[in-house]
């Protein structure tokens, strides 16, 4: 049932992509999650159709990265599973 | 009569008709309103029409299967389960109570609006896939299996239980008093029509049940939502698309914080950190967003896709119909904050706009005209938040009919969390309790006659405690999120993640993370504790949640590495190919 025929070095392979691709999704989570905010008082300076930037990167910017982010994440790990041969059929 | 397998593939052609439908409803409703029909009629209808609906929902997917009980038979399709998780998480303070923090809190507000959207990313990277592989049927029968034993999944089943108990006492409270306000009835014979309303889209059907009744009300709520704010977007500013328009309106709200006199005192709406200083601000979304990625009811949800794949796509979808609303809630505070204070502020108070009338005669909105000038300050003046969304029909001068569908879209919002909150208690009370550790034999009819049962003790045991309202209970759902997030987290995450995770370890890591902020929560609220680093009591998962991460990783590294056995476990977990580990018995 469970796939028996990968081997322990292919295994490792797969966890790694797996991994690397998790902690670039987290770096960028982390970045539009806090990093960005910090500026926030600054970012308020610009002010983009009425929006100080600062409060549009907190009430809009910041989500439509959320949404992309997964979507792009899901796509890219179907791409890793499949090269892999893990994918489900 | 039973819904048989084509139903899921004319999911688009049902749905779709049933939104016509709605609409349908909706406009005819405007009609009766405009040949002199009452309000009160049709606030009755509104709230029968929609409970009836979801009601034939739930008896429509009734089931006597185990599978289809408790993961809707792993059917839905990643789309549909976005909506579904949608409404599972938008509950009633979503609906009402969001805008209102944020017309009260400004910037600072939006550590909500990230906070309750940005834990998605974590829910679809690090956990969700992984428990769908599996094929858990409730967060602590992962834990169970993962860490071998009936100790871990007993603490799992404690933190489980003592997040969402608090939380779905919130939501009956909330359909409690909407329904009250709607069909004008006490609030203690409110909620149990509430409860009435929550049973019949769960009891037969379990999670296909919820499933499919939850896709509708997302349907009704987000309707529900949008229509008022395009309304008055379209009428303040001549363009319907209010989450663009707002922008044009924070500028002119800036401008009368800082020239209009009577304004004296008011917070500056997009100034950053001058509720919470940083610290409390980025703990906040921390704690938030860990939480949301904690949570047993929304984890459950994506238990019910076809395949690990869907798993990881429904979490993007359910984020965009999350988002449709959250992105939307800034511009109603705005829209609100603008009327108040062109038109109320500094306005006579003989001259007030109609809707404040209304509103202070419910005790709603106070006014006090403390310096008898006979012109409203800005400190004369409150406002309870729940009335920036209520009343934004009656901002925008429109009919009754749409304050109506604003009732069914709280109702539709408050019944949907509900729901989840009630399967995730109830399942884990008969597959992890009773199932798991009492009677491992127990046939098939004899566990779904359990699961019912416990669903309408805890359904009952909701609703009583609710009717008591309880002050205390509720400010206590803001603690879900820290509890869960410094209970469940760390076990979670490093289960899938660091194969050398031992079941000491998370014991020990949940023991530690949980106990530590149940510690601060109790401490700072009723023991007169004070502050650890001026850290406020809602971000209280800050200590626990990396307290529990170095537990675990502490005590994993002085036990025993896991077996063999576990290390294959693990390997497969991580193996999105094979099916789903945890198969149920043939039925």
């Amino acid at each position: 049932m469970s796939n028996g025929d990968m081997t322990p070095e292919r295994r490792a392979q797969y966890w790694k992509a797996t991994g690397g691709l998790m902690w670039f999704v987290l770096a960028i989570w982390f970045l539009a999650s806090f990093v960005v905010h910090f500026f926030a008082p600054s970012l308020n300076a610009i002010v983009i159709f009425g929006f100080p930037l600062g409060f549009y990167i907190a009430a809009q910017g910041s989500l439509i990265v959320f949404v992309v982010l997964i979507f792009w994440f899901a796509a890219r790990q179907n791409r890793i599973d499949e090269k892999f041969d893990v994918a489900e059929d | 009569m039973a819904m048989k397998g084509d139903f899921v593939s004319n999911l688009g052609r049902i749905y779709g008709t049933y939104t016509g439908g709605f609409i349908g409803f909706v406009v005819l409703l405007a009609i009766l309103e405009q040949v002199g029909v009452p309000n009160r009629v049709i606030g009755y209808l509104f709230v029968a029409m929609t409970i009836g609906v979801y009601a034939a929902i739930g008896y429509l997917s009734r089931t006597m299967q185990v599978s289809e009980y408790y993961v809707a038979g792993r059917k839905v399709p990643a789309f549909y389960n976005g909506m579904a998780t949608a409404a599972d998480w938008m509950s009633a303070a979503s609906f009402i109570g969001m805008a209102g923090t944020l017309y009260a809190l400004g910037y600072d507000g939006l550590a909500f609006v990230l906070g309750w959207t940005g834990g998605y990313v974590l829910v679809a990277v690090l956990i969700a896939p992984y428990l769908r592989k599996f094929g858990a049927y409730t967060v602590p029968d992962f834990l169970g299996a993962r860490y071998g034993g009936d100790f871990a999944r007993t603490i799992g089943i404690v933190v489980l239980f003592c997040c969402s108990f608090t939380y779905i006492v919130a939501q009956v409270t909330g359909t409690g008093i909407i329904a009250s306000r709607f069909l004008d009835i006490p609030f203690g014979v409110a909620v149990f029509v509430g409860l009435v309303g929550i049973l019949v889209c769960s009891m037969l059907g379990g999670m296909r049940a919820v499933t499919w009744t939850q896709v509708a009300q997302y349907i009704v709520l987000i309707i529900a939502y949008l229509v008022p704010v395009v309304m008055l977007s379209a009428k303040l500013t001549g363009v319907p698309i209010p989450q663009i328009m707002y922008g044009d309106i924070l500028q002119r709200i800036t401008e009368l914080e800082q020239t209009k006199p009577a304004l004296a005192g008011a917070k500056a709406h997009t100034v950053p950190f001058s509720t919470y200083d940083p610290l409390n601000y980025f703990a906040l979304i921390a704690c938030l967003m860990i939480g949301t990625a904690s949570l047993p009811h929304v984890l459950m949800r994506f238990f019910t896709t076809p395949s690990v794949r869907d798993a990881r796509k429904s979490v993007g979808w359910a984020l965009l119909f999350i988002f449709i609303l959250y992105f939307t809630a800034p511009a109603y505070a705005a829209f609100a904050k603008f009327e108040i204070y062109q038109n109320v502020i500094g306005a006579q108070i003989a001259a007030l706009p109609e809707w404040v009338s209304i509103y202070s005669g419910i005790g709603l909105v106070t006014i006090a005209d403390a310096n008898a000038d006979g012109i409203l300050q800005f400190a004369e003046f409150t406002i309870h938040p729940d009335v920036v969304v209520i009343a934004t029909p009656e901002i925008a001068g429109l009919p009754y009919v749409v304050a109506g569908l604003v009732a069914a879209g709280g109702l539709a919002a408050a019944l949907s969390t509900a729901d989840g909150l009630l399967l995730a208690i109830a399942n884990a009370l008969s597959h992890d309790v009773y199932y798991r550790m009492i009677d491992p034999q127990a046939s098939t009819a004899r566990r779904l006659t359990v699961a019912r049962a416990l669903l309408v003790v805890v359904a009952i045991m909701a609703a009583m405690v609710a009717s008591t309202r309880p002050a205390g209970i509720l400010a206590m759902v803001a603690w879900a999120f820290s509890l869960a997030a410094a209970g469940l987290f760390p076990a979670l995450v490093m289960g899938v993640w660091w194969n050398r995770t031992t079941k000491e370890g998370a014991v020990a890591g949940m023991l530690v993370g949980f106990g530590v902020t149940l510690f601060y929560l109790v401490a700072t609220r009723y023991g007169g504790m004070g502050e650890w680093f001026g850290v406020r009591n809602i971000s209280a998962a800050t200590f626990g949640l990396p307290l529990g991460f170095l537990t675990i990783w502490v005590v994993s590294l002085m036990t025993p590495a896991p077996s063999k056995e576990m290390q294959d476990f693990i390997d497969n977990l991580r193996t999105p190919r094979g099916g789903t580990m945890m198969e149920e018995k043939a039925v």
